[in-house]
Order: structure tokens, then sequence, then C-alpha cells
């Protein structure tokens, strides 16, 4: 059966771009509006989605020519196994948050218009899939700056706020240099493709066919992948992400976070693995290097935030920096032609892009429904919510035990596959990533364990204990869209956890169109059941058994404490005789994170302050009140982006001084600039 | 008459447009101004009729007449009006001292003629001499700009230039095709209207006519 993939993507990006159009007749009835356009936006989600799932299993390439743009140069548009994958990804995330969306964006109705929201996040959609579909540098930037300028207006949405106006100008000017130095990376590539001559170069199809000399190929690699990784915020191109995202909308930072730096990701493989070809090994040493520093400091920032969503978007940095390990690990391996490796390196990576997208859109789905309930990010103030929102603890729950890779749950199946890349990597012919690699394993290893604390940290403080903050009045569970959303979302992450082998089956004709190389033949060898990556004396892993084997462990486990009713006794907690519990005694978020601040803290600027305050001669021992001051400043932002923007600052008011606001003045510039030609030109 | 006495005749006519321009820095009464400025017109539409007889170039008499009315007759009375209407103070302020922009100017006139001396050589004009003065003229006109304060004497700064540039023009290729003198004389007389209606606006908002009001209008540290 061949059922042409790009046909329904084309038509749900019309649907979407529809959806945004009919808002104005929506003026009035924002309910109406809410709920139409983000059923419109789930079946358009859904049509996208059976595109890109048919275009990877078919493994066909389907081609159009729309002549819309400037005369002579038409939008190419293509769907290919790479496109048709991550238009998966972003469709099925896009499905889930459009169902959340109705019932979320309904509690902004009668605060703020939320035309503006329905009509950005449409086109914000049909940004990211035009993105994924153009198959030429021109309307591939038109739809990139169509994602970047939709995505703007999402993150000021919430504009009363001078913090929130600051992220998103933050936002858009990475985004802004990131979208430069990608031009660039297309004006070398295109130029080499028609020997500067024509303008016929701006297709795909023509620059990967053209012969660029290595130098200007590993110029045209560093301005992608540096243009891109702005998008994805990689260390140290990061500090717009934990602005932006706190600040957007939680449903639309669960779209940024688990889709939108996503589609930098595949800008970074079609152009590297795609057009340009891998040709020295460095670009990957790069790219894992920098994939690592990402991947420890993400998550180091991560568990020292006391926002909720602050803490989610700096652990996507550190999940971007994983998927670029093994972006980094496949193009080593590409580039010493081991092409099973690089295989195995990038289904890794693909698998953890797909998982990332799920469980980051459900933890941002479920600090959304916190956030709706509570009007609190700070952790500080939280607790105790697993009384209060049955139903969103255990989907936050599952979006925690994914991202922290424990099995039964889909984290785990991409950064088991990601250390069995690592350990087969002593193949490689070269000495020096011989040893480069076992440190970069080992990195990776604390970054996993530092997530999982991280989580324990986020679940614990938000969920457990009492509430901390001042009042609870108002908490009450999600609605019913929302909970439908997380929902599809935590069954998602445990479908991916538990049957791996399809998944894997599926995307397999992924690295064999990029990098020559299959996996399928060994990850099968003993059936859907076990999972066989290199051979089954190696490693295997067999999904459903475990997910069997912690289903009967925790059964018995319930049966025992459930089975009669006394087992469980409910009492005070013992207060050592002390007499004066509050709630906020309770371990909290930055009492949880202080290990790590005393181990990592050379890391970070910490400036930790604690003093008793009362009266000494009172009482010597035990003072009034204690006070705790802890400020943590970003070093990368103080080391890098504070001396550009200070020096921009310097230089801009130096120029300034030449504008008196008086004519004299303006005429002697011109007098003495006229004086100056006469004499020397 | 003698080419060679026309030369004479426009080497002179030359020397009093330097001449006024001069009494344009000196003059400190703001009715003077206006008389000094009929009187540069004048002998530049003086000079131009000649340059046009001599080279026998009909149209730049066409220029002769245009320059009179407009700059003899009609731009000294359109400010003179101005100037009563808006009880302009009859004192010219200005920022550097007369004796020091006389000085800068004599400087001025010097590199312009130190300026020109390559183009002397190699023209074969009548007016070829003059080029130096013209130039001279419109960065005379340009300092008379930079130098005074009050918003009138800068548009008789700007006119004054535009004669530099009009003496310019005929000195060095004897004169621009008719269309672009039409176009450059009907020019003038619109900024001159333009300028009277922007000082009524001006002094309206700032209640003078001092450009030191406007410094308000740049940004603030």
């Amino acid at each position: 059966m061949t059922l042409l993939p790009l046909g329904p993507v084309f038509l749900s990006i019309l649907l979407f771009l529809f959806t945004a159009a009919i808002t104005p007749l929506f003026a009035g009835r924002p309910h109406a509006l809410v709920r139409v356009s983000f059923l419109l936006s789930a079946a358009a989600s859904l049509m996208a989605l059976a595109g890109g799932f048919f275009a990877v299993s078919n493994g066909a390439v389907d081609t159009m020519t729309l002549p819309i743009g400037l005369p002579d140069l038409p939008f190419y548009l293509r769907v290919d196994v790479l496109s048709g994958f991550f238009v998966t990804v972003v469709s099925l995330l896009g499905l889930f948050v459009s169902i959340y969306s109705i019932g979320y964006v309904k509690g902004f109705i009668g605060q703020r218009p939320v035309s503006t929201l329905v009509v950005f996040y449409c086109l914000f959609m049909a940004g990211m899939l035009m993105v994924l579909i153009s198959d030429d540098a021109y309307s591939f930037m038109v739809s990139w700056e169509l994602m970047a300028a939709s995505s703007y207006f999402l993150v000021v949405f919430e504009d009363e706020h001078a913090s929130n106006r600051r992220a998103a100008f933050i936002y858009l000017l990475i985004a802004h240099i990131g979208a430069v130095l990608i031009l660039l990376s297309f004006g070398v590539i295109a130029g080499f493709a028609s020997g500067f001559e024509s303008f016929n170069g701006y297709t795909f199809s023509a620059m990967r066919s053209s012969t660029i000399t290595p130098a200007w190929a590993s110029v045209a690699f560093l301005l992608a992948f540096f243009g891109f990784a702005a998008k994805a915020g990689m260390m140290p191109l990061h500090v717009w992400l934990p602005e932006a995202h706190p600040v957007a909308p939680s449903n639309v930072s669960a779209l940024m976070s688990g889709v939108m730096l996503k589609t930098a990701i595949y800008g970074i493989m079609r152009v590297t693995f795609d057009i340009l070809h891998i040709s020295s090994w460095w670009w990957g040493g790069l790219v894992l290097v920098l994939g690592l520093v990402s991947a420890v400091m993400g998550i180091l920032s991560a568990l020292m935030q006391v926002d909720l969503k602050r803490l989610l978007a700096y652990s996507s940095v550190e999940n971007i920096g994983i998927i670029l390990v093994c972006l980094g690990l496949a193009m080593i391996f590409a580039s010493f032609n081991m092409s099973v490796l690089a295989a195995l390196a990038l289904v890794a990576g693909l698998y953890h892009v797909l998982n990332h997208a799920m469980f980051k859109g459900l933890l941002f789905m479920g600090a959304g429904a916190v956030l709706h309930s509570t009007h609190e990010r700070n952790m500080e103030n939280m607790g105790g919510l697993i009384h209060r929102m049955k139903w969103t603890a255990p989907m936050f729950l599952v979006g925690c035990l994914s991202i922290a890779a424990l099995p039964p749950f889909n984290g785990f199946i991409s950064e088991w596959l990601i250390f069995q890349t690592f350990l087969l990597s002593p193949v490689l012919p070269s000495p020096v990533l011989n040893l480069l690699i076992p440190l970069g394993a080992a990195l990776l290893a604390l970054t996993a364990a530092l997530a999982a604390r991280c989580f324990v940290k986020a679940y614990g403080v938000v969920f457990l204990g009492h509430w901390r903050g001042a009042h609870q009045h108002g908490v009450h569970e999600a609605g019913l869209s929302m909970r439908a959303g997380m929902l599809l979302a935590a069954v998602s992450c445990l479908l991916l956890g538990v049957l791996p082998s399809f998944v894997i089956r599926w995307l397999d004709v992924i690295p064999q169109t990029l990098v020559g190389g299959t996996i399928s033949l060994s990850a099968h060898e003993f059936g859907w059941l076990w999972l066989t990556p290199v051979s089954a004396g190696r490693a295997s892993y067999s999904a459903p058994i475990v997910f069997l084997g912690i289903l009967l462990v925790v059964a018995v486990v319930y049966m025992i404490f459930h089975a009669r009713k006394t087992s469980i006794r409910r009492a005070p907690v013992w207060d050592c005789g002390f007499g004066k519990l509050t709630n906020r005694m309770q371990y909290n978020s930055t009492s949880f994170a202080m290990p790590l601040r005393r181990i990592f803290g050379f890391l970070f600027g910490i400036k930790e302050v604690a003093r008793a305050a009362g009266d000494p001669a009172l009482s010597p021992m035990f003072m009034d009140r204690y006070i705790y001051h802890l400020k943590m400043r970003d070093r990368i932002w103080y080391g890098l982006y504070k001396p550009v923007s200070d020096a921009s600052f310097w230089f801009a008011r130096r120029v300034g001084r030449l504008q008196h606001g008086r004519i004299q003045i303006y005429l002697l510039y011109s007098f003495l600039t006229l004086i100056v030609l006469l004499v020397f030109a | 008459m003698n080419v060679n006495i026309a030369a004479q005749i426009n080497s002179v006519l030359a020397a009093l447009i330097l001449l006024t321009a001069f009494g344009l820095l000196v003059q400190r009464r703001i009715y003077g101004l206006l008389h000094i400025f009929a009187w540069q017109g004048l002998f530049l539409s003086i000079s131009t009729a000649i340059v046009g007889y001599t080279a026998g170039l009909h149209h730049l008499y066409i220029s002769a007449i245009l320059t009179l009315t407009l700059k003899v007759f009609a731009l000294p009375y359109i400010l003179y009006v101005l100037i009563h209407r808006l009880k302009i103070h009859k004192e010219v302020e200005d920022m550097v001292n007369i004796p020091t922009t006389m000085l800068i100017g004599i400087a001025l006139v010097i590199f312009s003629y130190h300026l020109t001396a390559p183009i002397r050589e190699l023209s074969t004009l009548v007016t070829r001499s003059t080029l130096a003065v013209a130039l001279a003229t419109v960065m005379l006109g340009l300092l008379m700009m930079i130098t005074r304060k009050k918003a009138v004497t800068q548009i008789i700064g700007f006119l004054a230039l535009e004669n530099g540039l009009f003496f310019a023009a005929t000195s060095a290729t004897y004169g621009m095709p008719l269309v672009v003198e039409l176009g450059v004389a009907l020019d003038i007389l619109i900024a001159a209207f333009i300028f009277g209606i922007f000082f009524f606006q001006i002094r309206t908002t700032f209640d003078s006519l001092d450009l030191k009001e406007m410094e308000k209008l740049k940004e603030e540290d």
C-alpha cells in the first residue's frame, strides 16, 4: 500500500491556518472559541500524525512544489523518513496538548483575551510542521521565523509583568542570532551548490549534491550547529530557555519544551547527516562534548531551582544534551564508517527525542495543572497536593519515573540504548576518542542519577508532605480535558517503555537512509519480547517481562498492606516532644538540594547567608527567628552574556553622545565630514 | 564685449559675492542680513547673465531672471514679512564671536583656493577662476548655519549656501540644464514657505525661536 504521506501533513497545516483564520468569527464567545479551535487543532494534529507515521513505516519520499513566495523561487516541500519521524513527534504531543488546552485555556477566560493565544498556538503548530516538511532553504527560513515569532507572542502572552517581557525579548534575541547563523550556513552550502552564480542552489536537493571543500563544509557545519543549538537550548546558548519556558502558558511550555526544541535537533540532523554528510570525526566530538556539558550542567541547574517550571526547563537542557550526545556518537561512528554502531546511536537519540517529547510534555501539563489550581510556581509553597489532586499526582509520577529513566517507562529504554552505544565505543580506531568516550559515559551516568534525584525532589516537594504555603483555598483537581491530555501522554510513556521492539522496528528505516546501517536484524533476533541491540550474549532487555514483574510486585505489596483495614494506621507526626511542629519545618526544595550545593557549588555563583535574629540576652540558645538567604547566580550569564550586553550598552551610550540635540552641532558634523572628504578624497 | 573683459567683470562680481558672504557673517542686525542677502542675489544674477552672454547660452538668461526675482525680491520679502510677523529680536545672536568666525572664514577661503587649484589648471572656461569663490561661499554659508543661534539666521545661511551652489554651477559648467534650474528655484521657494510654517509651529511649541529649546528632543540618558 502506498499512501502518500505529504498530503495529510499539508492538509493539517492548512487546517491549523484555517483555525487561526476563523478566530475573529468567535469574537465575544471565548468558550466556544476555545472548544472549537482546540478540537480543530487536535484533528489537525491527528491528520499530521497519520502522515508522519506512514512516512516512516512506508519509507516513502513524497515531494511537492508550491508556486508561492518570490517569482522563480517556489516553495519545495518534501516528506522523507526523517521529517516523517519528527512530524510524528510534533503531532503526537500536539494532539495531547490540544486536548489538554481545551480545559487549560478556559482558565484564562475572563482574565485576558484568549484569542491571541489561540491564533498564535495554531500558527506555532503550523510553523513547526512547515519547518519539518520544507525542502529548500527559503521556505525553511520562512517557516523557522514563523515558528519563532509565534512562540514569542505565546511567551509574552501574560505581558503585564516586566520579567515576562524581558524573558520573551531574550528569547527573540537568541532565536534571531541562531536564525542568522543558520541562514549563513545555508548560504555557504547553496553557494557551493550553484557555484556562486545563481539562486538555484537554495533547494535542499541541490545542496545535497553539491561538492563542497572540507574546510567550507566545516564552516557550514559549525554555523548550522550553533544556529540550531541556540534554538535547542544547548549550553552555553541556553539562557533564554529557563526564562521563556516558565513564563509561557503551560500548554505552550509543553509544546516548546517537548517539540519545538526537537525541530532544532531535526535541523542539526538534516544538515549534518543529509545535506553535508559527515567528513571528519571532530564534528561528532564537538557535539558530544557540548552535549555532555549541557546534560550535566542542565540537570545540576535544575536541581537548584525552586520554581517548578524552571526546574522542568533546565531539565530540558539536560535532555537536549543527552540527545546531542547520541548525535555526536552517531557522527563519530559514521565518520569511521561504522554504520551499525552509528545506527544504534541514532536510534537511541531518536528514541530519546520521542520519549522526551512525551514525558516532558506530560510533566509540563502536570505543572500546568498544579499552577492552574494553586496559582503558585514556587515549590517552597507547595506540598501535599496528592490529597487534593488525585488524578494529576499519579500522572506526574509517571512523568517523573520516565524522566528518571526507571523501568518500565520509556526513559529507561533510550538511556539503556545510549549506554549500550557507549559500551561499544572501544572498537573505535582512535586512541583519543577511546580515552574521551568512557569519560562521557561516566558523566552521562552521573546525569542520570542526578536526574532521578531532581525528580524525587520535584515530586516529593510538590505532591507529598503537607502544604507549605500561606493558604490553600481553591486547590482543586484539573478538569476533564486536562486529565485526558495527561492520561494520553502517560499511557504513551508506558507503551513506549513496554513495547520498544515495535518502535525500534518502526524507526529503524531512518538510520538506514541517513548512515546506511540498521540494527533491526540484531535487535529482533529473539522476537518482539526481547530487545538485543547488539547480540544476545552482550546485553538484552525484555520490557514486557520486566513490566509484568513490576506489576506483580506492586500488586503483592498492595495486597499485603491493604488486605486488612487495620494494617495502615493514620496518626499525627511525632514531634520529638518539641511540640511546635509547623508545615514549614518540612524538608523543602532548597534543603533537599543542599548536599549537591556543597559538592557542585563551585560551578555556580552561590551566596548563602544564615543568621539569627532576636535578643541574645533574652535567650542565647534559642533565637526568635533564623533568617536564611540563598542567592544563586548563573555563571554563564555573568561570564558570557553580561559582558557582551554591557559592552553594547556602553558603546551605544558613547555613540549616543554624538546626539546633542543641537542643530548647529549636527551641521558641524556634516561640515567637518565635507572638509575631511574634500581633503583626503 | 570682449571675452577678456567679461572674465574681468565676472571676477569682480565673484569678489563682490565673496564680500557679501563675509558680510553675512559680520552683520549683527537681522534686516541688514536681508539686505546683504538681496545684494548677493543681485550680483549672482548679473554674473549669470554675463556668463550667458559670453558663452552664448541663452537659457542662462532665464536663470538670471529667476535668480533676480526670487533671491533679490521674493525671498527677502517673505523673510521680512516673517520677521515682522513673528516680532523677532532684531539682534543676531551668535555662538562664536565675530572675529573668530571671520578668521575661520578666511581659512575656509584659502582652503577653497587650494582645493580648486587642480581644476583651474585643467579647465578652459572663462569662469574657471571663480570656482574657488563659489566653493568658499558654500562653506561660509554652512559656517553661518553652524555659528548662529536663531532659526531665521539659519535659513539665511542655508539660502546663501544655495547661492554658492548656484554660482559654482554657472562658473564650473556654465549652469545646469534649465529643467534642473527651474526645479531648484521652485524648491527654494517652497522651502521658504515651509520654513515659515515651521517657525510658527516651533514658536507655538517652545515659545521661542531659539534652537536651544530643541535640545530637549534628544534621548534621555
